[in-house]
């Protein structure tokens, strides 16, 4: 598709689609410029420092996930249980930080446990995805209810505390910088690296042509399941930033994130049918998705409307962004 | 194409050296024996489970989650990654209006059911429209849709559901009508005909096995593929309105979310029933024993007293287990 219009790459209709094409994320970033000049606006506030990272403090969480999620969406495949695995390491963190005495090394091990938790939950649905053959949406619906019930039997009703160093480094600053700025920079340049990566484009292709990758003796099973694996892992990580947003344990505190990470994925232009796309665009889509929120709640409508806005500029964000790309 | 060449029709080379295997996979005979076991496992650990009334309790709740499913099946047999998130909203929305429009009132179940399904056509047919005109792919339309209802129901109802069910139609759904089987699973039954009929017998079912085999070839030969597929999402809106209007007589009255439960199984039952997610495939019949199956673990495992997050687990355990018999996919060597 890509070879045809670049070949074609002439008149200035032509090169705009040439430039969405390649670049898919370029329309969230136009939204997203859009959405914070509104948002600025609206909430003189938001560009101060202060207000701007604890902005991105309570973004972290659905970029950290929503990026997780393209890798497995650019394979063709889709990860429905996200949101559950965030809710069963949030779970699994705060009770091993809380049963281990919440010293330093508590505070280490549970993060490890979280993580180790994520990997695995990953890893359970790759293997019924990609080597049992199973139909990844009901797959990942299933395995989802399997991590809430987990979730539920570990910790049955929210609560817990971790100890207040956790919440502190996490709204504090490491070398005269906040420390979600350095997560957010942590994040754009695993972005920039995995995409260069040998790795990241037999992905791509899988997801473009799952036959053809195999044929040409790609990996397929194996990538199918480092896909998920990955999205686990960056689930877990998002349940750790959420920790230290929350700084405690809720076991129904992840299910929404599981379709608001596929939003945010499709906001930021990659293509559900695989094959195309990128986490840059899907960091966007996630900032956007809390901007709109912002912008909602600021511009002060009354409560039962901000729902129903909230919702419609979604879509039409989403709608937007598919007939753009497409034209 | 009827479900047994659906299935078989995936490996020839099976059915040439091993029949048994081809009738092992059929979805309806799994369906069948996942039935028989979970009703004499029921009937093991809590004697009365598989009692004819328990039953009959159980096919209700089932016809409930059938209806919506129908919706969900004509979506999926149209193919291109049909799928539609936003039936548990639509659910929702549909019970309501009807409680709204009925206020409790014999006399007002008509126009509740006509006003009830006039509106989710409609929201279906949005849906439609945003896939087909816009080209937006099913999963993110009915995803933003679903954001869209929810913040309408919000406002509709200032956070405060209204609305009750008629006597009329509790009883319909709750109270034996002919040879002891409540109305509302005549009204399944009479619907699975219907369906059937529609996708085996009619040229508008021939098209939408026609669009969702390929599109392309379908387009070439005359079939209005726009329209149709819209329609499929009308219909499916419609039915997870009738959905919505029995839940209400189910319920009595409404509340918010009271449709989300049906979403992801309504997705299920369409897959254990037998049909591709991928489109082209499948049919009715299947997806009404899938929708049992589902509704009879559920009641199994509400019945073993143990606490929700051991159900939680057995539950999607138990999925993740029929899905080994069906519902995989195309190994890639073939």
């Amino acid at each position: 598709m890509t070879m045809h219009t670049s070949s074609t790459a002439g008149t200035l209709s032509s090169s705009r689609k040439f430039e969405f094409r390649r670049h898919p994320y370029l329309l969230a970033v136009g939204v997203f410029i859009l959405l914070s000049i509104v948002n600025a606006i609206l909430q003189p506030s938001f560009l101060r420092p202060a207000v701007a990272v604890s902005n991105l403090a309570s973004f972290m969480p659905l970029i950290l996930v929503a990026v997780g999620q393209t890798y497995v969406i650019l394979a063709s495949d889709i990860d429905l249980s996200v949101g559950f695995i965030i809710s069963v390491v949030n779970v699994v963190v705060v009770t091993t930080i809380e049963a281990l005495g919440g010293s330093g090394g508590a505070i280490l091990a549970g993060f490890a446990a979280g993580i180790a938790t994520g990997i695995l939950a990953g890893l359970v649905n790759g293997l019924c995805v990609a080597v049992l053959r199973f139909q990844p949406i009901v797959t990942t619906f299933a395995t989802g209810i399997i991590f809430a019930g987990v979730a539920l039997w570990i910790l049955p009703q929210a609560g817990g505390q971790v100890p207040a160093i956790v919440w502190r480094t996490y709204a504090g600053a490491v070398a005269g910088v906040p420390v979600v700025l350095w997560l957010l920079a942590a994040v754009l340049v695993f972005i920039a690296v995995f995409a260069r990566t040998r790795f990241h484009t037999a992905l791509v292709a899988v997801g473009g042509n799952m036959q053809a990758a195999y044929q040409t003796k790609l990996p397929v099973t194996r990538i199918r399941i480092t896909s998920y694996v990955i999205s686990g892992l960056f689930a877990a990580l998002a349940a750790l930033a959420l920790v230290g947003e929350t700084a405690s344990g809720d076991p129904l505190l992840g299910g929404a994130f599981s379709l608001s990470s596929i939003t945010a994925v499709v906001l930021g232009g990659t293509a559900l049918a695989g094959g195309r796309g990128g986490a840059l665009g899907s960091l966007f889509g996630a900032i956007i998705l809390g901007l709109i929120a912002n912008v909602i709640f600021f511009a002060q409508l009354p409560f039962e409307y901000q729902n129903l806005a909230q919702g419609l500029v979604i879509l039409l964000a989403l709608a937007g962004g598919v007939f753009v790309a497409r034209r | 194409m009827t479900l047994d060449t659906a299935i078989s029709g995936r490996s020839n080379a099976v059915k040439k050296w091993a029949p048994a295997v081809g009738v092992v996979r059929k979805p309806l005979f799994i369906a069948g024996v996942a039935m028989m076991g979970i009703l004499v496992a029921g009937e093991i650990v809590a004697p009365g489970f598989a009692a004819p009334e328990q039953i009959i309790k159980m096919l209700v709740v089932a016809a409930l989650l059938g209806i919506v499913a129908a919706g969900q099946n004509l979506v999926i047999l149209g193919g291109k990654e049909g799928i539609d998130l936003s039936v548990g909203a639509t659910i929702t929305l549909g019970a309501l209006i009807a409680g709204n429009v009925m206020q409790g009132q014999d006399s007002m179940i008509a126009i509740a059911l006509i006003a009830t399904l006039a509106v989710t056509f409609g929201v279906g047919l949005l849906n439609g429209i945003g896939v087909t005109v816009l080209r937006i792919p099913p999963l993110v339309m009915t995803l933003g849709m679903l954001g869209v209802l929810h913040g309408s129901l919000i406002l509709l109802t200032r956070g405060r559901p209204s609305g009750n069910s008629a006597e009329m139609l509790s009883n319909l759904v709750d109270d034996p009508l002919i040879f002891g089987l409540p109305g509302i699973l005549i009204v399944w039954i009479g619907l699975g005909i219907l369906v059937t009929l529609l996708l085996r017998r009619t040229l508008f079912g021939m098209r939408i096995y026609a669009i969702g085999t390929n599109e392309t070839a379908a387009r070439l030969s005359g079939v209005p593929v726009g329209i149709t597929r819209t329609l499929l999402f009308g219909l499916s809106g419609m039915f997870a309105g009738l959905a919505g209007f029995f839940i209400l007589g189910f319920t009595g009255n409404v509340f918010l979310g009271v449709g989300d439960q049906y979403m992801l199984p309504s997705i299920i039952a369409v897959v254990f029933g037998g049909t591709s997610l991928a489109g082209g495939r499948g049919g009715y019949v299947g997806t009404m024993a899938g929708a049992v199956v589902l509704t009879l673990l559920q009641s199994l495992l509400t019945t073993l007293h143990i606490d929700p997050s051991g159900r939680q687990i057995i539950f999607g355990a138990t999925l993740l287990l029929l899905m080994l018999f069906y519902g995989r996919q195309q190994r890639l060597r073939s």
